[in-house]
């Protein structure tokens, strides 16, 4: 298939945007360039934001994407059609047919992308005008271009232009003011307790607050091909992936990681903020702790406010949000050997004492293993010669659950401890009595009657 | 039997009164409601041979006395089933004297005794498994007190089945070494009325254990974890139990000073805490608790060689401290001077083996606390008679005085004790210079429960006999190697001491079965050392076994007299013979296997013994169903089949293999005590 047809409908408005000058890495540029296009500095100050009406979304850049789209999913439909006509024709090689399936594929997953970034561009925005007092912040990251790819701005800037660097100045001064702001606040309703746990807590006011929207959080890939679109996590990926697409990607230059420029000036520390209102890791709240790293802010968000949808597949009880912590207590599944009358296990035994003490009925549980001597039979015989009473098996029958430590446990722990002992066992009270069948002077001992 | 006819006696005269009246009746016991007879029974508590007596009366009788029994000490398991049919309503089971429990015969007694058993002791017995603790916690919902102690080999099972027991209030665990930290806190959570534990020698409890017992059991009063692991990490929770009374931590080298100096809260309910061999424990640390716990009034600080009493001195409030233990610290005349002054009422002190104690020290403390109840000054060498005489002067109201190896002091001393001291009962004057003199003014002391004179090489009869005419109550006397007493000062004490339940006369030389004879109108004796006794024989033993139903130890090692005899006569009285030391005794096979048909016997000790075959000696092991511990020369080990003795073994005996020379002769009494003085000198 032509590159050329290709090219040019998947990247119609590329256009003068100053984004474009020192991030050619950047995909899916469309609806942030429109963004930029309107108001020149991408890095807008939150207070800037928060006075202009660019804060609204842009009407003028949708229906822009929205055309885009329009126009390829129509060459799209070209493509299919081609196909058809190809088919009926019934003298295709199999080769031009599967080349016309991928790019078929490619087409779609480009549009189902751009269809998603219009979208996740249009949503964030009707939420931040709806909560306005929150604008500042929220409004931030839907705006920045590098933030919503999950990128550092500094990081994939080859030559970085005199705007940038005039951009990100800017930035920096105004990020520094909107955090004295936040700690003017926090000095006000708190004093003295400790702002972080981290071992290097810092000052507030000496970094920058960055907050990322849901979307882009939980957004798979970071990185996307500004030829096929195909996105990747990493960009390294992305530059391994970019050397299929002509010789000018494979010179040394283009493969190599774009380092920081030396004389460039040393970039203001970053810290992340949780989009989740009412976290700790929230802007908005009193004891707010930052984020480290982008990496921390995934993780963080999928931990805290994503559904926990990785299950273990050896216990098949613990769930995660996040894969690896799934792989992490994969590796150490089975080898808790700390158990709790409730199933719950732990790795160290200090941590069950510390559940079993915080909730009300839950006991410690001994090993399986221990337990299961349990279920053995008494087999061990008086042998000193017990009168009338020494053939023990005839009427001591410890089978059949009665010591199975599970019933124990369970009905230990979540009824009354009276009826434990009085419920639970009577179906099996009778199969462990101690008589012989034609001694009804022991049975009236019972205290049943 | 003498208790029995004493019974019929008694009840004879009413009997009488009432035939004269009513000629008709026939039975006249029917007439005797059942409130009275409870009352009666109420009143036979001392000797289990009244209550045998009172229920062969008659049927009534019988089912009354089997209807009142609540405590029940049995001496063989395999009777358990039956005995408990007839006694059913038994609230509190002792069967510690059960060498061999099996799990089938604790779940026979959980389906008999469901309802009624309040208390079982379970210490010492061997063979059960966690199954039998868990048939009683299913079947005896009224279980309120366990003890399962020294059984090395029990598990957290246990302490799990302990822990389904809803209304349990008292556990003793002590010596369950494989206990952990997930048994403890099975009974901390299953037992939320728990009122007393001891871990004593639980090794495998830490702090977590512990800590959570403070958490989950609030009502806790008495704690006991001794010897355990348990570190300052526990010490803040346990302080906070509202109800903790009493606090034993014997022997827990993770505690220091430290634990309590940086303890913010101390704990205002406590009244005992015993810290004894914390060897870690200093001033510091005793001077913070002092402060911390305002109401304790017991203060254990045996063997904590750091500590130093006249930091008592640095207590700013007094306090309130009335017994204290300082055996083995640091102890001088100024600190005992600072304990007396920051002391209230002291009533219990004991300086056993404090060095630095002298009479200044002594005179200082009396003085100031003339309520002193109990006074320990064991091994405190450098005392005079003037310390006996300062005691003697301002604690009129002394109960027990324990003085061995005082050496320095002489007759005028105890001359005092006689004369001032009328309410004392326990009086230790072991390895002291007393003589007869001495001897005979300590009658003065009317109230005497227990006198120990053993290594007074100076004593005779002439002193002796005083003792026995004017000490009726006493029931423990140690005669041990007081060479000089002959029949006639045993004879005295025979008669004039009715109570006497201990004597030991070990190498009393000129003991003869004459004493015995004597000693056996004491009916109450069950413990009987007469250990190098050349003199006695068989027909002293005989007279003894008649009289002294109770005995439950003998020790008759050298008696070399003793001979087949005498073992049938104890065979033939003393049930309750459960200790009995044989060595060097002239018995032969036959005397052994009699002797081996008592079922209560379980510790037996037959070094030497000349006339017994390997033959005999394994046919007595297999029938002797009860026995815990035999020591035995290790030549038989050879001759005895290996199997037998795994299966003797395997029924919950322990084989001790000794292998010491046969000794013809003892050492004389004279060089022992002279050993023992040669040791105080270095």
């Amino acid at each position: 298939m032509d590159q050329k047809k290709r090219s040019s409908f998947t990247y119609p408005p590329r256009n003068n945007s100053p984004q474009e000058s020192f991030n050619p890495n950047y995909d899916c540029p469309q609806f942030n360039s429109q963004n930029r296009t309107e108001s020149p500095y991408p890095y807008d100050t939150p207070s800037q934001f928060f006075n202009s009406q660019s804060r609204e979304w842009d009407p003028h850049a949708l229906l822009l994407n929205l055309s885009f789209l329009e126009q390829k999913i129509h060459q799209t439909q070209n493509i299919v059609r081609e196909m058809i006509r190809t088919n009926e024709g019934q003298n295709c090689n199999i080769s031009e047919l599967t080349a016309q399936r991928q790019l078929l594929t490619t087409d779609l997953t480009s549009t189902i992308i751009q269809l998603i970034s219009t979208a996740g561009s249009f949503l964030p925005t009707i939420r931040t005008s709806l909560l306005s007092g929150n604008a500042p912040i929220t409004q931030l990251g839907s705006s920045i271009p590098s933030a919503s790819s999950g990128l550092s701005p500094s990081a994939y800037q080859p030559n970085p232009s005199p705007d940038y660097e005039e951009l990100t100045k800017g930035w920096g001064e105004n990020g520094v003011e909107s955090a004295d702001q936040i700690q003017i606040e926090d000095l006000d309703v708190k004093e003295g307790e400790d702002v972080g746990q981290d071992g290097d807590t810092l000052p507030i006011g000496s970094y920058e607050v960055l907050q990322l929207e849901k979307e882009e959080i939980l957004a798979p890939h970071t990185h996307f091909c500004t030829i096929c679109g195909k996105g990747f996590k990493r960009d390294a990926n992305l530059r391994m992936h970019m050397r299929g697409h002509g010789d000018e990607y494979k010179s040394p230059a283009a493969l190599a990681k774009p380092a920081r420029e030396p004389g460039s000036q040393p970039m203001p520390v970053k810290r992340y903020s949780c989009p989740f209102v009412g976290c700790k890791r929230n802007k908005e709240h009193k004891n707010f702790q930052p984020l480290k790293t982008l990496l921390c802010v995934k993780n963080h968000y999928k931990r805290s406010h994503c559904e926990k949808s990785y299950t273990c597949s050896r216990c098949n009880t613990k769930k995660f949000s996040v894969i690896a912590d799934l792989k992490t207590h994969e590796k150490h599944c089975g080898r808790d050997k700390w158990l709790c009358s409730c199933g719950t296990t732990f790795s160290r035994k200090d941590k069950l004492f510390g559940h079993v003490a915080l909730f009300q009925g839950h006991t410690p549980a001994l090993p399986s293993d221990e337990v299961k001597g349990k279920n053995e039979e008494i087999n061990d015989k008086d042998d000193s010669g017990g009168v009338g009473y020494n053939d023990g098996d005839e009427y001591l029958d410890m089978k059949g659950g009665y010591f199975s430590p599970m019933v124990n446990f369970d009905s230990f722990s979540f009824e009354g401890l009276d009826e434990f002992s009085r419920t639970t066992f009577d179906p099996t009270e009778t199969s462990f009595s101690f008589l012989r069948s034609g001694s009804p002077d022991f049975a009236r001992k019972d205290p049943g009657n | 039997m003498e208790p029995e006819k004493r019974m019929d006696k008694r009840i004879r005269v009413d009997l009488n009164l009432e035939l004269e009246q009513n000629p008709i009746i026939i039975s006249p016991f029917e007439s005797l409601s059942e409130e009275v007879l409870f009352l009666i029974l109420d009143l036979l508590n001392w000797n289990p041979l009244d209550r045998k007596s009172f229920s062969l009366v008659s049927r009534s009788f019988y089912k009354l006395e089997s209807c009142h029994r609540r405590w029940l000490t049995p001496l063989r398991s395999d009777l358990l089933p039956s005995i408990l049919t007839r006694y059913s309503s038994i609230s509190h089971l002792n069967l510690t004297l059960c060498s061999r429990l099996t799990d089938v015969t604790l779940a026979s007694i959980a389906s008999l005794l469901s309802s009624s058993l309040r208390s079982i002791n379970l210490s010492g017995s061997r063979s059960y498994t966690h199954k039998g603790i868990e048939c009683l916690a299913d079947k005896c919902f009224n279980l309120e007190e366990i003890d399962v102690s020294i059984r090395v080999d029990l598990g957290d099972e246990v302490a799990a089945a302990i822990g389904k027991m809803v209304k349990m209030e008292r556990v003793n665990m002590g010596r369950c070494r494989k206990v952990t930290d997930l048994g403890i806190g099975c009974i901390a959570v299953g037992c939320p009325n728990l009122k007393l534990l001891s871990v004593k020698g639980c090794v495998g409890v830490t702090d977590l254990g512990v800590k959570l017992v403070a958490v989950k059991c609030t009502k806790l009063k008495s704690l006991d974890v001794s010897f355990t692991m348990i570190t300052k990490k526990c010490l803040p929770a346990i302080m906070q139990l509202p109800n903790l009374e009493e606090f034993c931590m014997t022997g827990c080298l993770g505690i220091d000073s430290k634990a309590f100096v940086i303890l913010k809260q101390g704990c205002n309910t406590l009244q005992a805490l015993d810290m004894s061999n914390c060897e870690h424990m200093t001033d510091s640390g005793v001077l913070s608790i002092l402060q911390k716990c305002p109401n304790l009034f017991h203060l254990n600080l045996a063997s904590c060689s750091s500590v130093n009493v006249s930091i008592l001195s640095g207590l700013k409030s007094m306090c309130k401290l009335g017994s204290i233990k300082l055996d083995g610290c640091k102890v001088t005349a100024s600190g005992l001077k600072s304990l007396s002054n920051s002391c209230i009422s002291l009533k219990e002190l004991s300086l056993s083996k404090c060095l630095g104690v002298t009479d200044e020290g002594i005179s200082v403390i009396v003085a100031k606390h003339k309520d002193l109840v109990k006074l320990d000054v064991t091994c405190c060498r450098y005392i005079t008679d003037e310390s006996l005489s300062a005691i003697t002067s301002s604690c009129t109201s002394l109960v027990s005085l324990r003085m061995e190896s005082c050496t320095k002091l002489s007759s005028k001393g105890f001359w005092l004790i006689g004369q001032c001291c009328p309410k004392l009962e326990e009086l230790d004057l072991t390895d002291n210079d007393l003589d007869d003199e001495g001897l005979r003014s300590l009658a003065g002391c009317h109230n005497l429960v227990s006198l120990k004179i053993g290594i007074c090489l100076r004593i005779t009869d002439n002193g002796l006999i005083p003792i026995g005419h004017s000490c009726p109550r006493l029931q423990e006397l140690d005669l041990y190697r007081a060479i000089g007493i002959t029949d006639k000062g045993v004879s005295a004490i025979a008669d004039g001491c009715p109570h006497l339940e201990m004597i030991n006369m070990a190498y009393c030389t000129n003991i003869s079965d004459e004493s015995l004879k004597f000693l056996s109108k004491c009916s109450k004796l069950c413990i009987l050392e007469i250990r190098g006794c050349l003199q006695v024989s068989s027909a002293g033993i005989s007279a003894i076994a008649a009289g002294c139903l109770l005995l439950s130890k003998l020790d008759v090692k050298k008696c070399c007299e003793v001979n087949d005899a005498a073992m049938f006569s104890l065979a033939r009285y003393s049930h309750n013979l459960r200790q009995i030391h044989l060595s060097y005794c002239s018995v032969t096979d036959a005397g052994l296997l009699v002797l081996a048909c008592l079922g209560s016997l379980q510790n037996v000790t037959m070094l030497h013994l000349s006339g017994v075959s390997p033959k005999g000696l394994a046919t007595a092991l297999l029938m002797c169903h009860g026995l815990t511990k035999v020591k035995m020369h290790s030549s038989f080990k050879l001759s005895i089949p290996q199997a037998l003795i795994e299966h003797v073994e395997s029924r919950g005996c322990s084989f001790h293999w000794m292998n010491k020379p046969f000794q013809v002769d003892f050492e004389s009494s004279e060089l022992w005590k002279q050993q023992s003085h040669d040791l105080f000198v270095e």
